[in-house]
């Protein structure tokens, strides 16, 4: 019998060789194409949010300073900061409404705020500095003539270059006039709610995923055995739920039916916390804990899988405990690998805004958070109303939020890796 | 019965993992302060036969032993025995050295400070490195990592660590395999030098290694019918290597089989 041979010719074969070259080059074209779509969405998303937060504005004072020092102060030469608090205060009494100045007084009197409160408030109500046309900082680059041409044809205006992320806009409290807007309320709300999520989350998804490596893989019982399975896969899945439908949760466990806890109330409820209603810090940090807790679980699994058997054989056969097995050994060994996965969630939950919504964040609220029990808003919420107000300086602000919110989120990225790296080595 | 000259009696001893019988019936009896050498073709249950010893087999899901593992008198399967306390009395080293990725000093004092040692631990680590025979190539690092040394000093600072609790037996699964033959021929010295102390009994699929170092040797099977590691023969090495009387322990020695 002759050997089979249905293999081609060889002048076959080259052409057949060539053929598959080209569907290797061709593919590889693909996958250069999409790494550079890829990359071309980032660099336009990133220009667009830088493009957004810097560049020309043209203010407008509804009053000129000189005018209200001229005409309420006997010091016609002096500039407007310059003045006394009593001044200010002058000032405001002259020309605010009745009402306004009420509810000013009951929020807090007039005679007790600070001189710079004062300044600001006169700023704010009486000056109205408004930003009557805002450009990007393409704009303000290529048509800079046109802008100062334009500026000069209103009067009393200026034109300013606007960095819209700077220290006051870090410092700066929740307002109604996008100038005076800053994003401190919404910064120090995302660190209280994820500070409130870390702690529950950690603790929690570790002592989980301990239970179900350590623990469950080894019961003997094939009824506990199948709930283990059971439990572990309800677990896999939840990481999958929508954001929202953790929101819709959190609206329902933590607001409504937990509301003495959350609002506080069963610790002797700060005045701030009862008319929340439970719309909380609280509530809102364990809302995002429950939606990285199946997250955090599955990656600390996966951390102390990674543990080699022979470490734990090695300390069982000293006659250690299981726990004393998971305490000093797995768990050193498996801790870079949560943490890093914990810092990854972290970063997820610092960009959730849906579930927040639900659980009820505060659309304007300008006093600083002082606990759990507070009202608050985060960055997510903040620049999502912003960007939501049809007036452009609300969007230049809204990038400058942006670029605050990435850089905490590349923050602990950065740290994530840094971490990963040091343990890794310090493993070996 | 004659719990004096005995360390370890093996009565109709069983191993299954889930419905698996993997050793089935094993009789036999550990002397005292002797080497014993478990030989045979791979996957006959040498190892499962070791882990029963110390209830090592208690860590893998799914795995099960029947009959009796006699310790001075004690069954260590009774209800009442604590396999923690088992492993503590019964010491073991794994056929891939596997120090904790800790300090060379911390990985021999910590099994005794777990187990509630008062002593004096700068003396118990140096003593326990002495009877390694690894003080003299460590004493002047003891604060590096365990995982820095050799593959040989590794093994030897795992046999310290497990000296260092003072068990009474020390069960070694293939100590030798992943090391050098140089390496090997020191851990070989070394359990001849422990031999004075400890009760060892050792797997080994290197039948000149069971020659050179073990008193009594016992050789495996696996039934070819039901898969099933049997105990074939068990007799001082020298009648094993010289005169078996068990055909098939003869076919294996001499190279014929498996
Ligand atoms: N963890 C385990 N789970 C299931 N079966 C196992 C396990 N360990 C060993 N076995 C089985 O038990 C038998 C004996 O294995 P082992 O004791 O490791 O043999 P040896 O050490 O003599 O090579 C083999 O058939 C092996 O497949
Ligand atoms: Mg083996």
């Amino acid at each position: 019998m002759n050997r089979v041979s249905t293999f081609p010719q060889e002048s076959q074969l080259r052409r057949l060789l060539a053929r598959r070259k080209r569907i290797g080059w061709l593919w590889q074209v693909v996958f250069l194409l999409a790494t550079i779509l890829v990359v071309l969405s980032l660099i336009v998303l990133l220009y667009n949010i830088v493009v957004g937060a810097f560049g020309y504005v043209i203010v407008q004072d509804k009053v000129s300073p000189q005018e209200i020092v001229q005409t309420y102060t006997d010091t016609p030469e002096a500039a407007l900061h310059t003045l006394s608090a009593d001044q200010y205060r002058f000032i405001l009494e002259q020309n605010l409404s009745k009402g306004l100045l009420r509810r000013l007084n009951s929020e807090a009197p007039l005679t007790e705020r600070s001189r710079e409160e004062l300044y600001r408030l006169v700023v704010e109500r009486v000056v109205k500095p408004r930003v009557v046309q805002s450009y990007s900082l393409v704009d303000s680059i290529f048509e800079r003539d046109k802008i100062f041409a334009e500026a000069a044809a209103l009067p009393h205006s200026r034109v300013e270059f606007r960095r819209w992320l700077n220290l006051d806009f870090l410092t700066g409290k929740q307002a109604s006039v996008p100038e005076l807007a800053g994003v401190r309320t919404a910064l120090l709300g995302s660190l209280w709610v994820i500070a409130i999520t870390v702690v529950v989350a950690l603790p929690l998804g570790v002592a989980a995923a301990i239970y179900l490596e350590e623990y469950a893989a080894v019961v003997a019982n094939p009824w506990l055995r199948r709930l283990n399975a059971v439990i572990q896969t309800n677990i896999n899945n939840l990481a999958g739920v929508p954001s929202i439908i953790y929101g819709i949760l959190g609206l329902a466990i933590f607001v409504r039916g937990l509301e003495a806890f959350t609002s506080g109330a069963a610790f002797g409820a700060t005045a701030d916390g009862a008319t929340a209603n439970g719309r909380t810090i609280m509530s809102a940090g364990l809302t995002l804990a429950l939606l990285i807790l199946p997250i955090i679980i599955i990656n600390a699994q996966e951390a102390i899988r990674a543990v080699p058997q022979s470490l734990r054989q090695a300390s069982m056969g000293l006659g250690a405990t299981r726990w004393q097995t998971i305490w000093h050994h797995v768990l050193p060994s498996a801790l870079p690998g949560i943490l890093t996965g914990t810092i990854l969630s972290v970063s997820r939950a610092l960009g959730e805004t849906a579930p927040l919504v639900v659980v009820g964040a505060s659309t304007f609220i300008t006093i600083d958070p002082d606990g759990p029990f507070s009202k608050f808003t985060t960055l997510t919420i903040q620049i999502y109303q912003w960007t939501a107000r049809p007036q452009d300086e609300f969007r230049n602000i809204a990038a400058a939020a942006i670029i605050v919110l990435l850089v905490l989120l590349l923050t602990l990225n950065a740290a994530a890796i840094l971490l990963r790296n040091r343990y890794s080595r310090r493993l070996v | 019965m004659n719990n004096g000259t005995y360390a370890i009696e093996l009565q109709n001893l069983n191993c299954y993992y889930e419905t698996f019988r993997a050793v089935k019936d094993v009789n036999l009896q550990v002397k005292r302060n002797r080497i014993t050498a478990f030989i045979g073709p791979s996957g006959c249950g040498k190892s499962t036969v070791l882990r029963a010893i110390n209830r090592m087999n208690d860590l893998i899901p799914g795995a099960r032993v029947e009959g009796q593992v006699l310790f001075k008198g004690q069954n260590l399967y009774d209800p009442a025995v604590d396999p923690v306390e088992v492993r503590r009395r019964i010491g073991m080293v794994f056929q891939k050295p596997n120090p904790f990725p800790k300090s060379i000093y911390e990985n021999v004092a910590w099994g005794a400070r777990i187990n509630g040692f008062k002593g004096n631990m700068d003396e118990l680590v140096e003593q326990s490195l002495r009877e390694a025979a690894l003080w003299d190539e460590v004493k002047d690092k003891l604060h590096q990592s365990g995982l820095s040394l050799s593959g040989g000093q590794q093994q030897r600072l795992c046999i310290a660590r497990a000296i260092a609790i003072r068990p009474e037996i020390i069960l070694m699964d293939e100590p030798a395999s992943a090391l050098d033959p140089i390496a090997t021929l020191k851990i070989e010295d070394l359990m001849r030098e422990l031999v004075k102390n400890y009760t060892i009994i050792i797997v080994t699929h290197n039948m000149q290694q069971a020659a050179r170092v073990s008193d009594y040797t016992a050789f495996f099977m696996m039934d070819r019918a039901d898969r099933a590691g049997m105990l074939v023969e068990f007799n001082e090495t020298g009648k094993i290597f010289t005169n078996p009387t068990d055909r098939r322990t003869e076919d294996y020695i001499t190279g014929r089989f498996g």
